[in-house]
């Protein structure tokens, strides 16, 4: 029983990560229709920001989380209108070369500002926590919480501001949005914004439990990409449902299934992925996208 | 475009100038030219299925990695000679690539990529479980222990290696170049230009697909052979991301759809890591900035830029570049009176 519940949270916990991310990538997916390779480097680095705030220039760590979610959204805008703006209207061939192009300049760049050792991350919910006699990681619970948070105020900016009403106009209908004075361009950029703000929250959130390093964010990328596909990918309630649902299951099959070893649990997430695009391209909460060929 | 008779006189120049190497530069370089031939293999492979069938793979690392183990496996497991495996490992990998075919099928542009990239990260993975470790040796891989120069040729191992790996990759280049100019050729680039175009004229998808899948996991299963053959040592870190994504480069930076392109693609993803602290340091000198660029992820971040540029200037590689500037010439040689 105690196993159980705390292989439950901590599957939640990296699920809350897989969730985030995965819903950066659905928002970009969304509205540019851009599978985004970086999105992971794009988290690892911020965490790298966030790292070097607290231990070079002595933030405390609320105060570097809010700074590095500052520098990730600026970022995020800048990236989309230097390198993605460019290449909008070309091939999807050539827009996701651009986004792997941007994963290698970013873990090179991670590597030689800050080299490639494996580092420790503070996590601001130090220790255990004890929950009805079963005792769990303090930081796996607050790693839930933190993610929840912020899709929470995620979604209440989609659902309450003029803002997030248009960005979702412009998701559905770029040109009618254009034609009632929305500025599609900047929509998609914010996108970015907001997509690389959530790639640094869920950095922040699985550095303490696999360690800082420049490949830290490669499978939680696959991961993420297998939650997105799950859940649907133009869906975001879809990625944030598989992202849990993922965390928790591969805990499961890996805790109680004896062939599933740890080595395991990415052939299984490529499994998952193959799987869905072949049996249910929608996933479980998409639209099923008509093409007739 | 060019003749026929110019492309054979420009072949045969190509591989006096290979055959001939060796005899002019030291072991050491003729070991880092046979990586160089081997490259060519899996980009000649990759250049058919992206190049020519416009189905994006993230995954060629992989294929190499199915390649490499078979090899690994067969000669120390089964006492296999080495030079015998190769074409064992490029047919098992072909058939790995033509299955995998199938559901890339259902799968177009982003999602195949996903779904090649996926591939990427959990073929190695898979190397290291437990259940198959006596095969794989696990996560310290496999020391093959090869005997070095075979049949008494009178040549050193690392001129040795390199006339296998290149004559292989001649033999490959050839091979591919007859594939692509005829039929097969055409239907594949229909397939990339229009899909429903190419349908309507009577091309199947599903056969030209897979056959482009087989054909490309051929490829690069025999590069994984011989990759495997060259370091006499294979694990899964042998084959990370990075090595799916660092061919895909290759094949963009030497021009989509360009055959030749790929030698040049292979001497830029060889030797780009080694330079890529000198051109760093040129400019950054200019600028008065004192930065390290032997540090690692230095040459990451200049072939990303390399990349980067290629796709944002919009031109079609080295190839295209080259095209152009002959084409140019011939323009402005034609217009003199």
């Amino acid at each position: 029983m105690q196993q159980l519940a705390q292989q439950i949270v901590s599957g939640l916990a990296l699920g809350a990560v897989y969730a985030s991310l995965a819903l950066a990538i659905v928002l970009i997916h969304r509205t540019t229709h851009v599978i985004n390779f970086a999105q992971g480097e794009m988290g690892m680095f911020t965490t790298f920001v966030a790292w070097s705030l607290i231990t070079n220039h002595g933030f405390s760590y609320w105060a570097a989380f809010a700074t590095t979610l500052a520098i990730a959204f600026a970022g995020g805008i800048l990236l989309e209108r230097v390198v993605i703006r460019p290449v909008e209207s070309a091939s999807p061939l050539a827009v996701i070369m651009v986004t792997i192009a941007l994963f290698v300049v970013l873990n090179g760049l991670a590597s030689w500002i800050w080299s490639a050792e494996t580092r420790n991350f503070p996590s601001p919910f130090p220790g255990v926590v004890t929950v009805w006699g079963v005792s769990l990681s303090r930081h796996e619970v607050g790693a839930i919480a933190v993610s929840l948070v912020v899709l929470a105020l995620l979604w209440a900016f989609f659902r309450f501001t003029r803002l997030g009403l248009a960005m979702r106009a412009v998701a559905i209908g770029p040109e009618p949005s254009r034609l009632l004075g929305v500025r599609v361009g900047w929509m998609l950029a914010l996108g970015w914004g907001f997509a690389a703000v959530l790639s640094a929250v869920s950095g922040m959130m699985v550095a303490p439990i696999v360690f800082l390093d420049p490949t830290m964010m490669q499978s939680v990328l696959i991961y993420a990409f297998a939650a997105a596909v799950l859940g649907g990918i133009d869906s975001p309630l879809g990625a944030v449902v598989g992202g849990f649902a993922l965390g928790v299951g591969i805990n499961l099959l890996s805790t109680y299934v004896d062939f599933v070893t740890p080595e395991l649990e990415l052939p299984v997430a490529f499994a998952v992925l193959i799987g869905v695009l072949l049996f249910r391209p929608s996933g479980l909460f998409g639209r099923a996208v008509v093409r007739r060929v | 475009m060019r003749s026929t008779p110019v492309r054979f006189g420009l072949f045969a120049v190509g591989a006096a100038v290979v055959a001939l190497l060796p005899l002019f530069v030291s072991e050491f370089r003729a070991f880092e030219l046979a990586r160089v031939g081997i490259y060519v293999i899996a980009l000649l492979g990759l250049s058919v299925l992206t190049g020519y069938a416009g189905q994006i793979s993230l995954g060629h690392g992989a294929f190499m990695a199915v390649g490499a183990y078979t090899t690994a496996i067969l000669t120390t497991r089964y006492g296999i000679r080495d030079l015998w495996t190769i074409p064992l490992a490029g047919l098992l990998t072909g058939l790995v690539g033509f299955l995998f075919g199938f559901p890339a099928l259902r799968l177009v542009g982003a999602y195949l990529a996903l779904a090649t990239f996926a591939l990427a990260v959990a073929v190695p993975s898979l190397a290291k479980y437990g259940r198959i470790e006596e095969y794989t040796g696990g996560g310290g891989g496999l020391l093959l222990n090869l005997p070095a120069t075979p049949f008494g040729l009178p040549l050193s191992a690392s001129d040795w290696l390199y006339y296998l790996c290149w004559g292989l990759a001649g033999l490959l280049f050839v091979a591919a170049w007859l594939l692509v100019r005829g039929r097969i050729g055409r239907a594949l680039r229909a397939i990339r230009e229009n899909e429903l175009a190419a349908v309507s004229s009577g091309i199947s998808l599903p056969a030209f697909k897979t056959f482009a899948f087989g054909v490309s996991a051929f490829y690069g299963g025999v590069a994984g052979s011989l990759y495997a053959i060259t370091i006499n040592y294979v694990n899964p870190d042998t084959f990370p991301v990075g090595l799916s994504i660092l061919l895909l480069t290759g094949v963009v930076v030497g021009g989509l759809g360009s055959l030749a392109g790929v030698v040049f693609g292979a001497l830029f993803i060889q030797y780009l890591p080694l330079y890529a602290s000198d051109l760093l340091d040129w400019p950054l000198s200019r600028l008065g900035l004192k930065i390290d660029t032997s540090a690692p992820g230095a040459p990451a971040v200049v072939y990303g830029l390399i990349l980067l540029a290629v796709l944002l200037l919009g031109s079609s590689g080295a190839a295209g570049s080259l095209a152009r500037g002959t084409r140019a010439l011939t323009n402005s040689l034609a217009r003199r009176p």
